[in-house]
C-alpha cells in the first residue's frame, strides 16, 4: 500500500475505535452465581450422547446410541427396566434422576478428535448437558475427557480401549467401565501359550493412534513373557481401508502368528485381505499360522463373517453370558430392537446407569460429588460380576472374556463363543504400573 | 474514514455490528421454545464462525484477487495450530505470543511451499498445494508423532514445562488460555424474559481479529498491489509480455493468504487448546474453497458469509435427530408422522452434508456470484429506480 493519508485526528480517532473495542469484552466478566457447570434447575437433567455416526466404527457408533436410549426409557420408568432390576443399588426409582426426567441430545464425533470436541462443546454450551458420555476410538475418548475436565462436566468413557485413557490421560472429571488394553493381554496370554506353544513369531499390525500403540505395548510385553518372538511391527493409518500392502510382507517376514490391533472397520478389512492371501492354510517353521485378534466384538464378527472362525480375541462382555443382569438386559434390548446387544452397547448402558446411580447415591449433580460416589464404588449385577471403580484411576476392574470365533453359527448373531473367564484378579495391575504411568487424575473441576 | 472511502466503511461498519452484536442476532429463538435448536450463539459456534471467517477472507486475498486455487489452505491452518499449543506448553497460557508465532511460522512454511507451488499456475498450482498438504496431513499423522501426537493430536497435560506461568494451578489442574488475565472460556450469560444471550471473552477477541482482518483485507483490494494481483488473474500472459515480473506478486499474496489461515488456526487452538492432524487433511482445505466460493469469491463479505453458512450446517443441522424430528411432526397422525421422519432423516443429522451438498449445487447453478450475489438480486428488486446505483455496489468478480 503506498497511498497512506496518516493524520493526528485519524490516528486519534481510530485508536480510540481500537480501545473500546478491546475494552468490551471486560465489562461481561461477571461470573455467574451457579455452583457447577449447567446446575439442573428445571424439571429435567440433559445428557450428552456423542457418538461416532460417520467413519470407520459408525457402527458401534449406532450400537451405543441404542443402548443409550434404552438407558433413558429405563431410568424414566419405562419398558422393563432392564439391569435397573439386578444391579445391586437400589438408589435408582425409575423416576428419572432424583426427580428430574432425563433428557438427551446426540451428536456425530466422526471419531475425529476435532469434531468430537465441537460436538461436545456445543453439548454443554448449548444444550446445557451435565454429562457427556460415548466414544468408540480411544483417541477421541482422550480428547473429549480433556475438554470435559476443563469444562467441569463428568466425563463416562463409552469403548475405548487404551492405556491412556485411565493411565496417562486419566483426568479427575473422567470414568471408564470398558476394560483396556492391559487386561486383554493377562487374559489372553494363558490361552494364548495353550493353544500354539511358548515359540512362536508374532508380527503386529497396528492402527496408528493412542489405542494401537498401547494394546501393541500390552500384548507384545505379555506375549514376550511366554517366550514369543515379536519378528515387527507395522503401523497402518485409522482411516485405511485396504490392507493388501501390510499383509504382503506378513508372508517373507518368518513369522507364524499375526496379531491384528485393529478395530472395528479396520479389522474387518485387515482381516479379509489376511484369509485371501492365504494366511491361515499357510505352515511357517513347521507349524500353522495363526491370526489373533486381541479386541474382539460381534459387530466386527459379523462385518469380517466366515473368516473369524477359530480366531481368537478377549471382549468385555458377551451377549450369550448366562447370570441373571446379562439375560435381563439382551432382554430388553432384543424386544425393542430386535437383535442382541454388542459389547458397546453393554457398556454405554452400564455408564449412563453407574452415573444416574451415582448422583442419586451423592444426591447432587456437582460433578465432584459424582466423582467421589463413583469412586471405588464396589457393584454387581451389571453383566460382569463383582466390579470395583478404583479410586486411583477411574478404572473399572471385572472379569475379562476370552473369546472363539464359532465354527458352526446357529444365527448371524450366535457368532462368538466363550473360551475362558479369566477372573479380575488375574487381570488386576497396580495403579503405578509401567504402561500407565506418567499421568495424574489432578483436582476435580466443577466448574462454573 | 480510517482510510476507506465511504462505501468501504460502511461495509466495515455493517460488519463490525454484525460481529459484535452476534450474540443477539444469533440467538433469536426463547430458550424455552423448540425453535431454539436453530439457535446459533452459543460462545463455541460463534468463536467458529468467526474464526472460519478469518480463513476464509485470507483465502479470498489469494483465490479471489489472483485466481490461484491454492487446495491446500488447510496446511497453514494446521501448522498454526499446532505451533499455538506448543507455544502453550513450553512458554506461557497467554494467547498473544501464540497467535504470533503461529502466524509467522505459517507465513514461513506459506513462503516455502509459494515458492515451489507458484511456479507453474492452473490445475498444476492446485495439484502441488495439494499434494503438500497431504504430505503436511501424513507427516503430522504418523511421522512426526513426538511433535503432534499423531491421531490422538497435541494436548495440554500437568507437566508441561511452561516457562512463564505455572505447569498446574493451585487447585491440580491445567491453566486456562488467557489475554492478559481474562479467561478465554469465560463468559456471562443475559437472561432477558424468555431469551439468554451468552457473551463470551473468547468469543469477543476472535471478533476483533476478525474485524481487524478485515480491514486489512479492505486495505490490500484497494490498493495498487490489490490491483496488481487483479491483473495476474486477468492475464498473467500479458503481464509477462508487458516487462513484469508477476511472481513476487502472487508469492506475496501467498504469504499473506497462509498468515491469515496461521491466524485462524492460532485462535482455534487459543479457543481450545488441542490440534489435532485432521486439521491438514484435504476436507478441511476443501472446505475453504467451498466456505468462498458459496460466499462469493473475490467480494470482501462473502467468504465471511459463506464460512458462516458452512459452520452453521455443521454444527446444527448434524445435532437433529430421530426424536427431535418426532416431536416436530409429534402433531399429525402415527402414519404422516413416521413417513415425514422417514423422509427428513436422510437429509439431517448425519445427512447434513447431503444437504449442505444440494445447497451448494443450486448457488452454483442459480447464483454463480454466491451468496453476495443473490443479497445483491433482493437489494435490485428493492432499488429498481437507480439501477446505475445497483450495478456500481457490486464488486462482485465471480469465479473463474
Amino acid at each position: 500500500m503506498s497511498k497512506s493519508n496518516l493524520t493526528r485526528r485519524g490516528l486519534i480517532k481510530t485508536s480510540a475505535i481500537a480501545g473500546a473495542g478491546v475494552a468490551l469484552p471486560t465489562i461481561f466478566t461477571a461470573s455467574s452465581a451457579a455452583a457447577f457447570t449447567n446446575e439442573p434447575t428445571g424439571g429435567s437433567v440433559t445428557l450428552g450422547f456423542n457418538v461416532p455416526q460417520t467413519g470407520p466404527y459408525a457402527d458401534e457408533g449406532a450400537d451405543e446410541l441404542r443402548a443409550y436410549e434404552l438407558a433413558v426409557e429405563h431410568l424414566n420408568g419405562g419398558g422393563d427396566g432392564g439391569m435397573m432390576n439386578t444391579f445391586s443399588s437400589k438408589a435408582l426409582q425409575g423416576n428419572g434422576i432424583m426427580g428430574k426426567k432425563v433428557e438427551y441430545v446426540t451428536g456425530d464425533t466422526q471419531t475425529k478428535s476435532d469434531a468430537a470436541r465441537a460436538s461436545a462443546k456445543s453439548m454443554i454450551e448449548k444444550d446445557g448437558a451435565i454429562m457427556i458420555t460415548g466414544g468408540s476410538s480411544s483417541g477421541v475418548a482422550v480428547a473429549v475427557q480433556g475438554l470435559c475436565q476443563e469444562a467441569g462436566v463428568i466425563f463416562m468413557a463409552g469403548l475405548t480401549h487404551s492405556n491412556d485413557t485411565t493411565g496417562k490421560d486419566k483426568k479427575a472429571n473422567g470414568f471408564r467401565h470398558f476394560f483396556n488394553a492391559y487386561m486383554s493381554g493377562a487374559a489372553l496370554a494363558p490361552v494364548l501359550q495353550s493353544l500354539y506353544g511358548s515359540d512362536r513369531k508374532a508380527y503386529h499390525l497396528t492402527a496408528d493412534y493412542t489405542w494401537g500403540w498401547t494394546q501393541e505395548e500390552s500384548i507384545v510385553a505379555s506375549t514376550e513373557a511366554l517366550g514369543w518372538e515379536t519378528v515387527n511391527t507395522v503401523k497402518t493409518p485409522l482411516a485405511a481401508t485396504d490392507f493388501s500392502s501390510y499383509i504382503a510382507p506378513v508372508l517373507n517376514s518368518g513369522a507364524d502368528v499375526l496379531v491384528l490391533n485393529h478395530y472395528g472397520g479396520n479389522m474387518v478389512n485387515s482381516l479379509t485381505n489376511a484369509v485371501q492371501f492365504g494366511l491361515r492354510e499357510k505352515e511357517v517353521n513347521g507349524k500353522n499360522f495363526e491370526i489373533v485378534v486381541p479386541l474382539y466384538s460381534r459387530l466386527m464378527a459379523r462385518g469380517a463373517g466366515e473368516n473369524v472362525k477359530g480366531i481368537h480375541g478377549s471382549t468385555n462382555w458377551h451377549w450369550s453370558l448366562t447370570d441373571d443382569a446379562s439375560k435381563a438386559f439382551v432382554k430388553s434390548f432384543g424386544e425393542k430392537y430386535g437383535f442382541p446387544p454388542s459389547q458397546a452397547a453393554h457398556t454405554c448402558y452400564c455408564q449412563t446407569l453407574l452415573y444416574a446411580d451415582a448422583v442419586t447415591r451423592a444426591g447432587s449433580f456437582n460433578p465432584c460429588a459424582v466423582g467421589e460416589a463413583l469412586e471405588g464404588f464396589e457393584f454387581d449385577g451389571l453383566g460382569n460380576g463383582k466390579t470395583l471403580y478404583r479410586a486411583e484411576d477411574h478404572q473399572c476392574f471385572k472379569d475379562v472374556l476370552v473369546v472363539r470365533g464359532k465354527e458352526n453359527p446357529t444365527s448371524e448373531f450366535d457368532l462368538l463363543e466363550v473360551v475362558e473367564v479369566t477372573p479380575a484378579a488375574q487381570v488386576t495391575y497396580e495403579p503405578d504400573h509401567p504402561m500407565f504411568a506418567g499421568g495424574e487424575l489432578g483436582a476435580c473441576n466443577p466448574g462454573a | 474514514m480510517l482510510g476507506l472511502n465511504k462505501r468501504d466503511f460502511s461495509l466495515l461498519l455493517i460488519v463490525a455490528v454484525l460481529a459484535l452484536g452476534a450474540p443477539f442476532i444469533l440467538n433469536p429463538f426463547p430458550t424455552d421454545s423448540a425453535m431454539a435448536q436453530f439457535n446459533a450463539g452459543y460462545p463455541d459456534l460463534m468463536q467458529r464462525f468467526a474464526i472460519y471467517g478469518i480463513f476464509a477472507i485470507g483465502f479470498n486475498i489469494l483465490f479471489g484477487l489472483t485466481g490461484y486455487l491454492s487446495f491446500g489452505h488447510a496446511a497453514f491452518l494446521g501448522v498454526g495450530s499446532y505451533s499455538a499449543v506448543w507455544m502453550f506448553k513450553l512458554l506461557s497460557m497467554n494467547v498473544i505470543p501464540a497467535i504470533l508465532l503461529s502466524v509467522i511460522v505459517a507465513g514461513l512454511f506459506a513462503l516455502l511451499i509459494g515458492f515451489i507451488s507458484l511456479r507453474r499456475s492452473g490445475i498444476y498450482f492446485a495439484i502441488l498445494t495439494l499434494a503438500f498438504a497431504q504430505m503436511s496431513f501424513n507427516l503430522a499423522y504418523s511421522v512426526l508423532t513426538p511433535i503432534t501426537n499423531g491421531e490422538t493430536g497435541l494436548q495440554l497435560t500437568l507437566d508441561d514445562p511452561r516457562i512463564l506461568g505455572v505447569s498446574r494451578t493451585a487447585d491440580g489442574s491445567i491453566p486456562v488460555t488467557n489475554l492478559f488475565g481474562m479467561e478465554m472460556r469465560e463468559f456471562s450469560t443475559l437472561n432477558v424474559g424468555h431469551w439468554s444471550f451468552d457473551f463470551s471473552v473468547g468469543y469477543y477477541v476472535c471478533a476483533v481479529l476478525m474485524l481487524l482482518s478485515f480491514y486489512i483485507a479492505i486495505r490490500i483490494f484497494r490498493s495498487p498491489f490489490g490491483m496488481m494481483l487483479r491483473a495476474i488473474k486477468s492475464n498473467n500472459t500479458r503481464m509477462t509480455y508487458t516487462g513484469l515480473n508477476a511472481r513476487p506478486y502472487a508469492l506475496a499474496a501467498f504469504v499473506i493468504s497462509g498468515m491469515y489461515a496461521g491466524l485462524a488456526g492460532g485462535l482455534l487452538a487459543s479457543m481450545d487448546p488441542l490440534a489435532g492432524a485432521e486439521r491438514m487433511q484435504w476436507t478441511a482445505s476443501g472446505e475453504v474453497v467451498l466456505m468462498t466460493i458459496l460466499g462469493g469469491a473475490g467480494t470482501l463479505i462473502g467468504p465471511v458469509l459463506g464460512a458462516g453458512f458452512i459452520k452453521y450446517f455443521e454444527n446444527i443441522f448434524s445435532k437433529i435427530n430421530d426424536s427431535v424430528l418426532h416431536s416436530w411432526f409429534s402433531f399429525m397422525p402415527d402414519g404422516i408422522e413416521n413417513l415425514l421422519v422417514t423422509l427428513v432423516h436422510p437429509f439431517v443429522g448425519k445427512g447434513w452434508h447431503l444437504t449442505l451438498g444440494l445447497l451448494f449445487m443450486l448457488v452454483v447453478i442459480f447464483l454463480p456470484g454466491g451468496l453476495v450475489e443473490g443479497g445483491q438480486r433482493i437489494a435490485r428488486l428493492f432499488r429498481r429506480k437507480k439501477p446505475d446505483d445497483a450495478k456500481k455496489s457490486t464488486q462482485s468478480t465471480p469465479a473463474e
